[in-house]
């Protein structure tokens, strides 16, 4: 157990190394969310209230596009000179090569959420009303997000349509997600009169769930 | 002279027969022998129900339940693939995922065709059962999209598995959101299970239900045929670019 630790946290250390020397989140994928918001502000018309209204979801579809671009990015970094066939030639457990890779996706997410949430109160106004609900909920969706975004990134590395494969294949199912996400960030804005921490309890059982059914599919993609 | 390559059989032949026969039968019986569900106001009197719409239940459910049992026979054969690795398995997954898609397509157009007289809406975003069965379809479009991108069919059979698996987990989720979400569907609790019709209508709709069977069954061994071609087809274009490059090194 504590050598699958230790492996994660070489994975996660190696990704997060490669993505501070290359700063790509920083130089592109936080623009690109950055534009996100502003183009979103432009397309309801900087309609101040509606803004205010549709925050939470507006974000949410951010955290996805963006986590798009991030997990895309994780896996070019193991497709080039064949790295991933070198890190599964490493004897390290391939449970810890798929937890330190989401691990490290979760990270980057995690510090774009905050970017991001910082956006929405200064473009969109949103005033947090349960900063708890909101972190817990941002926590645990980013998780889930990063592991299924990891196994599908995986499923799809190598082909010359990975970038338009991706979101057919990562979307559809992160739809629960986005919707629970949601529903407990509108609670947290205090946007509607809805049970926050009911959906809190269901992103968190489906981030238990698809981390679970992630580590299974990568167990069976490790053989390839 | 050779005799054209064909994906019919004896066996198949009758089965198509039989599901043309079946769906004439299904087609009459639906639309002139049953009855619309026109019911009476106890104390007005005045008339309610869903009238010639109830007739697209002995289309929707059958193609709900044979989407269901295509994708579940999609996950079967995935799983047997992964356990076994022969082609067959993988074909017939393909087969049954391609045939589930095209019948969950189905299912939400002749769904929202029906949602417009009896809910007064094409389309409702805060029922579970129709957002579920979206996912779904979505899902296996992203299969179908996923085994398509491989230039080699053989290398695609492993991913696609493994996704199939995972996509097949919303029917569970699609076939309860009736009762776990009761309050947020417009869709009635099961009308099968609790047995809630009968006589003509409950045989019209068994009927409706054997007759997707079949014609899913139909469906599923042809495609399985056509991706057996495929397979072999692709095999001997292997072959005869290795012998080819044999014949070039040969003759260096």
């Amino acid at each position: 157990m504590k050598r699958l630790f230790a492996d994660i946290g070489l994975i996660t250390g190696k990704d997060l190394k490669i993505e501070l020397r290359s700063r790509v989140l920083i130089n592109q994928v936080a623009p690109f969310a950055l534009m996100i918001l502003v183009l979103f502000g432009i397309a309801l018309d900087a309609d101040q209230q509606s803004l205010k209204n549709f925050a939470s979801g507006l974000f949410w579809i951010s955290v996805l596009l963006c986590a798009l671009m991030a997990i895309s990015r994780s896996m070019t970094i193991e497709r080039d000179d064949e790295a991933l066939v070198g890190l599964n030639l490493s004897g390290v457990d391939p449970i810890a090569i798929f937890l330190g890779k989401t691990c490290a996706i979760a990270i980057q997410l995690l510090v774009l959420e905050i970017f991001l949430g910082v956006g929405i109160i200064l473009l969109y106004r949103s005033e947090v009303e349960d900063l708890w609900l909101l972190v817990s909920t941002g926590l645990f969706a980013c998780i889930a997000v990063s592991a299924l975004g990891t196994i599908f990134g995986f499923l799809a590395s190598g082909l010359g349509v990975r970038e338009t494969l991706l979101p057919i294949l990562l979307l559809p199912l992160l739809l629960p997600v986005l919707i629970g996400a949601t529903r407990a960030f509108d609670d947290a804005l205090g946007v509607a009169a809805v049970n926050g921490w009911n959906w809190f309890a269901f992103v968190a059982g489906l981030t238990v769930i698809l981390t679970a059914v992630g580590a299974g599919a990568n167990h069976l993609m490790a053989e390839n | 002279m050779t005799s054209p390559i064909t994906t019919a059989s004896k066996g198949s032949k009758i089965l198509g027969m039989t599901s043309i026969i079946g769906f004439v039968v299904l087609v009459l019986l639906a639309f002139f022998v049953t009855d619309p569900d026109i019911r009476f106001h106890p104390e007005t009197g005045e008339e309610f129900g869903q009238f010639d719409a109830v007739r697209l239940l002995y289309l929707h459910v059958p193609m709900a339940i044979v989407t269901y049992l295509a994708f579940v026979i999609c996950a079967i054969a995935s799983a047997g693939y992964l356990v076994r690795r022969t082609f067959w398995w993988d074909s017939m997954a393909h087969a049954a995922g391609e045939v589930g898609t095209l019948t969950c397509a189905l299912v939400l157009i002749t769904g929202s065709i029906w949602g417009r007289p009896v809910w007064n809406t094409w389309w409702e975003w805060g029922d579970v059962r129709l957002m579920s069965t979206l996912i779904l379809f979505l899902l296996f479009l992203g299969y179908l999209a996923l085994r398509g991108a491989f230039v080699n069919p053989q290398r695609a059979a492993r991913p696609a598995a493994i996704v199939a698996l995972i996509a097949v987990l919303d029917i569970p989720l699609i076939n309860r959101s009736v009762e776990w979400w009761e309050n947020r569907t417009l869709h009635q609790k099961s009308t099968l299970s609790e047995l809630k019709i009968e006589d003509l209508t409950l045989f019209t709709l068994m009927l409706g239900i054997l007759v997707s069977v079949l014609v899913m069954s139909w469906l599923i061994l042809h495609r399985f045929r056509v991706a057996w071609l495929e397979h072999i087809e692709f095999e001997q274009g292997v072959k005869t670019a290795i012998e080819e490059r044999r014949q070039v090194g040969h003759g260096d």
